[in-house]
């Protein structure tokens, strides 16, 4: 599909914080009361202003976590050392104001296939690199598309797994394998490792299936498991990307 | 000690920048690289953010396709890296 | 007009200066990596340093470098991106030894590097014992993350004029803007009257 025309407003707007959610103790949801939003795909991203009151700015970019047809809403992960995020998931409240730009992004986005294909989806994440492809899988819910579809989640811990409940409620047509590489709950069975070659081959559709891949998270995560991908005989125009640049160690 | 390729984003970091300097969504934009020829969407250039400013590279060639500078408020656009954007 | 993001404010707050600090700065134990390209890997057995645009240009290898004449300083360094760092260690050769090598009336030099990296200074501000191309940091090989096997150590101008992974000078009549430069950062580079865009 061509890239899409932006409607709307192309620079800043005033968007007002609505709900929080924690979603785990670093984590938090923030929905957001945008005037004249004039909607999102899923994969998409906005870009958020703060300015505070000496006039320093600072941007950043995050994920929008809801579907298209949901109000919007941008899942954030409080970096210990950061200068935005502690603000985001621990200061900011509902009724604060906030400026956003977007949205974001014509190449990282999923629309539910038409009725002459069903390519399977994979969908492929790193910490969180969930948010996007959570995004899509709502979407996938919300208009009730059959394309099968797996998501491989790579996180450090269990507690570390954001819409843990809700990942588990998407119903069958809907895989979700975890891999935990730092630590594991008592009795875990699953991957308990980084996703490598031998992972990326077992949990992959195969490439019969001409499925089309969405990988996200970490820069070392997405070229990593890419290039896993491709090296299964995946196009790599079939193998889509988006990299969130270095975080802690896995 | 994380390598500095740790931070290295690709264009769907600058997809903001780009909308406001272009005025249009520019990630799935196509690229060829004036060093080597490899045609590419934005979304899949190398993209470093070293504060300074933002520096766009061909994943082939390590080329500068594209660079960004912001002083005082005006965005400086170098677009010479690229025999073609469309 | 923005609102003002309640509770929001900037993580490093600016130092007093007390005369050690230049405006604008805050000091940071931290030694930020910012690079706009991939780090290059240059095996040593490859790497030469040279001084080109002089009637008799010189060239050293990292053999012939590491014989010549070295001293370890200690230096505050300072970044355009408003960090400090004080007291660091490096170990080096001076460019007065190097300078010195070439006989050159040239006011001006580009500084060039693995990468393709380019930043331009005047002469004098590598003489006079102003300047150094180090290849230690700390007591240890520089890191090629932080620019080794070297790089230009100048810090008495904003970091972006110490260039990492730097294989030589080409001596100039003009002052031809380097990488940064030539988009917009201060020819010069002075921390003290804060010049880091061009007009400041």
């Amino acid at each position: 599909m061509a890239g899409t025309a932006v409607r709307g407003r192309l620079t800043w707007q005033t968007a007002t914080v609505g709900a929080v959610m924690d979603e785990t103790p670093a984590v938090r949801t923030l929905s957001l009361e945008v005037p004249d939003w004039a909607g999102h795909r899923a994969g998409q991203h906005l870009d958020i202003r703060l300015t505070a009151d000496d006039g320093y700015r600072a941007e950043r970019s995050y994920s929008i976590a809801s579907a298209p047809g949901e109000p919007v809403a941008i899942t954030v992960e409080r970096l210990d050392d950061g200068e935005v995020s502690p603000y985001l998931t621990q200061e900011l409240r509902a009724g604060d104001e906030i400026e956003i730009r977007g949205p974001i992004g014509g190449y990282f986005v999923w629309e539910p296939p038409g009725t002459d294909g069903a390519a399977p989806l994979l969908l492929l994440a790193g910490g969180s690199g969930v948010v996007p492809l959570r995004a899509m899988l709502r979407y996938r819910s919300r208009v009730g598309s059959s394309v099968p579809a797996r998501l491989l989640y790579s996180a450090r811990s269990w507690a570390e797994v954001i819409y843990r409940g809700e990942l588990a409620r998407l119903g069958d047509g809907v895989q979700v394998i975890y891999t935990l590489t730092r630590q594991q709950p008592p009795g875990w069975t699953g991957y308990a490792r980084r996703a490598d070659p031998e992972m990326i081959a077992e949990v992959a559709w195969p490439v019969t299936q001409a499925p089309l891949a969405y990988v996200c998270g970490p820069t070392n995560f997405v070229e990593a498991v890419a290039a896993d991908l491709v090296a299964l005989g995946y196009p790599p125009q079939r193998v889509k990307t988006e990299r969130f640049g270095a975080t802690g160690t896995p | 000690m994380a390598a500095l390729e740790d931070g290295v984003l690709d264009g769907n970091a600058i997809g903001g920048l780009l909308l406001e300097l272009f005025g249009t969504e520019m990630t799935t934009a196509v690229g060829t690289c004036a060093g080597c020829g490899t045609v590419a969407q934005v979304a899949e250039m190398a993209v470093y953010q070293p504060k300074l400013g933002t520096v766009v590279r061909c994943r082939s060639c390590d080329n500068v396709l594209m660079v960004f500078v912001e002083v005082r408020g005006v965005t400086c656009v170098d677009l010479r890296g690229l025999a073609q954007l469309a | 007009m923005s609102p003002i993001s309640r509770g929001f404010h900037r993580r490093h707050q600016e130092t007093e200066p007390a005369g050690r600090v230049p405006p604008g700065q805050y000091v940071t134990s931290d030694f930020p990596v910012l690079s706009a390209g991939p780090t290059p890997h240059t095996a040593l057995a490859n790497w030469t340093f040279s001084i080109e645009g002089a009637s008799s240009p010189a060239s050293w290898t990292w053999e012939e470098f590491q014989a010549l004449p070295n001293e370890t300083v200690t230096v505050d360094i300072h970044c355009v991106t408003r960090w400090s760092k004080l007291d660091t260690s490096w170990t080096g050769v001076s460019l007065d030894v190097l300078l010195d090598a070439v006989s050159s009336d040239a006011p001006y030099v580009l500084a060039f590097c693995d990468g393709g990296y380019t930043t331009n200074l005047p002469v004098a501000d590598l003489k006079g014992g102003k300047a150094w191309v180090a290849y230690n940091y700390d007591g240890n090989s520089i890191p090629p993350e932080h620019g080794g096997p070297a790089r230009l150590l100048v810090p008495h101008l904003y970091f972006w004029k110490s260039a990492k992974w730097v294989r030589g000078l080409r001596l100039r009549e003009t002052d031809a803007p380097g990488f940064w430069e030539m988009y917009g950062y201060h020819m010069y580079g002075d921390p003290w009257r804060e010049q880091r865009y061009a007009g400041d």
